[in-house]
């Protein structure tokens, strides 16, 4: 067993995704299978490997500090969301 | 049994630049809301976010300031976690490999050195802000996204603190040579400094760490040393009433000035960082940080020791020369033409900054000011050539407009009389118009004498000298 029911129930959680048992059940076995599966990567000798966190052989990527792009309007903004007030954004109150 | 404290700081420094860390977004204070966006900063889907190269550049200064080794290779991370002013659901930040490392500040208390070591600096993003309705059955909070995506620097101390005076004077080294490197304004009340504090109590001689608690939401170093003080009280009394100290996160009630727990429903923090995919790592460019580094200016707690030490000045006036670099280095022009240190210190401290502070303006406003006039003038008044009041009254002039003391003295005949003989009709004059004063003396009232030297230094425009003026009182009387 590479991951157990609680370890996808903790996840989930954290991920706010609502599962019900039967889903938990489907959804460990399937991630149990891949995470088996990617094990095998640990049979490889790493020894003489340097730690890596990117997939691209390149480094120092960067844009001059200059307002370049143009930002968007307050209206271009709020267009996608879901829920809005005037110039706001507006959400579940977060505090009680 | 006796308790010491440990205290470390988290500090969050906006790092001064035109746009945001990762988009073309201004980063200006006081835009309408969400206008400052982009779909990079929303977290859009798709889009591909670009380091500002400024915001490296000013965080390797930042580190070299504090004394840190920058990473030879160093990344970012997500730092995922949900919440509405975070709008990609991950905030971007460093983790394992932060931009500067190992740092220290050495502070000074009650006459001796303590070194307090510094983690970590790490660059990342702000997250925005939220409004919150007001009132009872209020279910909406708003949100503005100007914020999110503006570059800070977080900074992390050792817990090498054990009072709160500590924390305050590491705090103003910190905030005195960021400013000084210019990385940042270190504004408090403006956002673009956040403290947090991360306080324990141990039984004296204790290795072991208590359990911590992390203070937020204070508004000034002040508080922050309040809030501290408060804390620690606090855990003792607990630790005393045999109640258990719980690790959690309390806010500082500046009002009632105590620390209150913020008892969230928050489940535990599990950020599960991993590199972040579209930024690419960054590999140090090592003669550009030693350029960096032979360009740092002398920093103001080393300067302040030094004006100590080669000027003679008190602890208290050398503290307050450095704190502004734009002040510090107009001393440091003055006192090439005039060595009494303590007399240039005392007119900087006093004409020059109540001028300031009057006029709500920085020194690098005052484009008319030059150190050699305001040597002449500080000189004219030291040598008794015009007199201190007389010496105020044209400092705005030197000030402000630049105007040459020696010549304002010539044109508006501000030079002090000396010669006894012509202050002796004066003199005589107030003797005759004020008998019931002189009467007063006679009889041993010496004190009203000041209000006689006060009536001749009105006849003589304030140019007569005092000390003469008493002298020919007590002799004559
Ligand atoms: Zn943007």
């Amino acid at each position: 067993m590479a991951i157990t029911k609680d370890d996808v129930k903790y996840v989930s959680t954290l991920a706010r995704i609502q599962m019900n048992d039967k889903e938990l059940e489907a959804f460990t076995g399937q991630l149990d299978t891949i995470l088996e599966y990617m094990k095998k990567l640990n049979e490889l000798n790493t020894d003489k490997v340097k730690p890596s966190s990117n997939i691209l052989d390149v480094k120092n990527v960067q844009r001059q500090d200059e307002l370049n792009t143009p930002s968007l309007t307050n209206k271009e903004a709020l267009a996608e969301g879901p829920d809005t007030e005037g110039e706001f954004f507006k959400v579940p109150k977060v505090i009680d | 049994m006796e308790y010491e404290a440990v205290i470390g700081l988290e500090v969050h420094v906006q790092l001064n630049t035109k746009t945001k860390i990762f988009c073309d977004c201004s980063t200006k204070f006081g835009n309408p809301p969400n206008t400052n966006v982009c779909p990079v900063c929303m977290g859009m889907p798709g889009v591909l976010p670009v380091l500002n190269r400024e915001v490296l550049h000013k965080a390797i200064i930042a580190g070299l300031a504090l004394n840190c080794e920058i990473s030879a290779y160093s990344k970012f991370d997500r730092k995922q976690y949900f919440y509405p002013d975070l709008p990609k659901n991950y905030q971007v930040s460093q983790f394992d490999l932060p931009i500067a490392l190992n740092g220290y500040l050495n502070i000074n208390i009650e006459g001796r050195q303590k070194k307090i070591g510094i983690t970590r600096l790490h660059m990342e993003e702000d997250a925005g802000k939220l409004i919150h309705e007001e009132g009872a059955g209020s279910k909406s909070s708003f949100v503005d996204f100007n914020r999110t995506g503006v570059p800070l620097a977080e900074i992390v101390s050792e817990p090498d603190l054990s009072t709160p005076q500590e924390a305050y004077i590491y705090l103003n080294i910190l905030k005195n040579r960021l400013r000084y490197v210019k990385v940042s304004d270190c504004n408090m009340e403006e956002g673009s400094l956040r403290c947090d504090a991360n306080v324990s109590i141990r039984p004296k001689g204790v290795k072991e760490l208590g359990t911590k608690a992390e203070v937020k939401n204070m508004n000034s170093f002040k508080a922050v040393e309040k809030a501290i003080e408060y804390e620690i009280r606090r855990q003792i009394k607990a630790v005393k009433d045999k109640e258990k100290i719980v690790q959690e996160t309390r806010l500082w009630d500046a009002d009632k000035e105590i620390t209150i727990s913020m008892r969230s429903k928050e489940e535990a923090h599990d950020y599960r960082y991993f590199p972040e995919p579209d930024l690419v790592p960054m590999e140090a460019d090592k003669k550009w940080i030693e350029e960096l580094r032979k360009d740092l200016p002398e920093m103001p707690d080393i300067k302040a020791k030094r004006y100590m030490d080669e000027y003679k000045l008190p602890q208290a006036d050398a503290d307050l020369l450095t704190s502004e670099q734009d002040i510090a280095l107009f001393y440091e022009e003055c006192i090439k033409h005039y060595d009494n240190y303590k007399t240039i210190a005392n007119w900087i401290m006093g004409e020059l900054n109540q001028y300031l502070n009057k006029k709500k303006l920085l020194i690098t406003e005052l484009s008319k000011l030059t150190s050699e006039n305001f040597v002449k003038l500080v000189k004219l008044v030291d040598s008794g050539v015009i007199t201190g009041k007389s010496g105020k009254e044209i400092a705005a002039d030197v000030i402000e407009k630049g105007v040459d003391p020696e010549k304002i003295t010539e044109e508006k005949g501000l030079k002090q009389v000396s010669d006894e003989s012509e202050i002796e009709s004066i003199v005589d004059e107030v003797i005759k118009e004020n008998p019931e004063a002189v009467e007063n003396y006679k009889k041993g009232k010496t004190t009203v004498v000041g209000f006689l030297v006060g009536q001749v230094m009105k006849k003589s425009q304030g140019k007569a000298n005092p000390q003469v003026v008493n002298k020919l009182f007590k002799d004559k009387l």
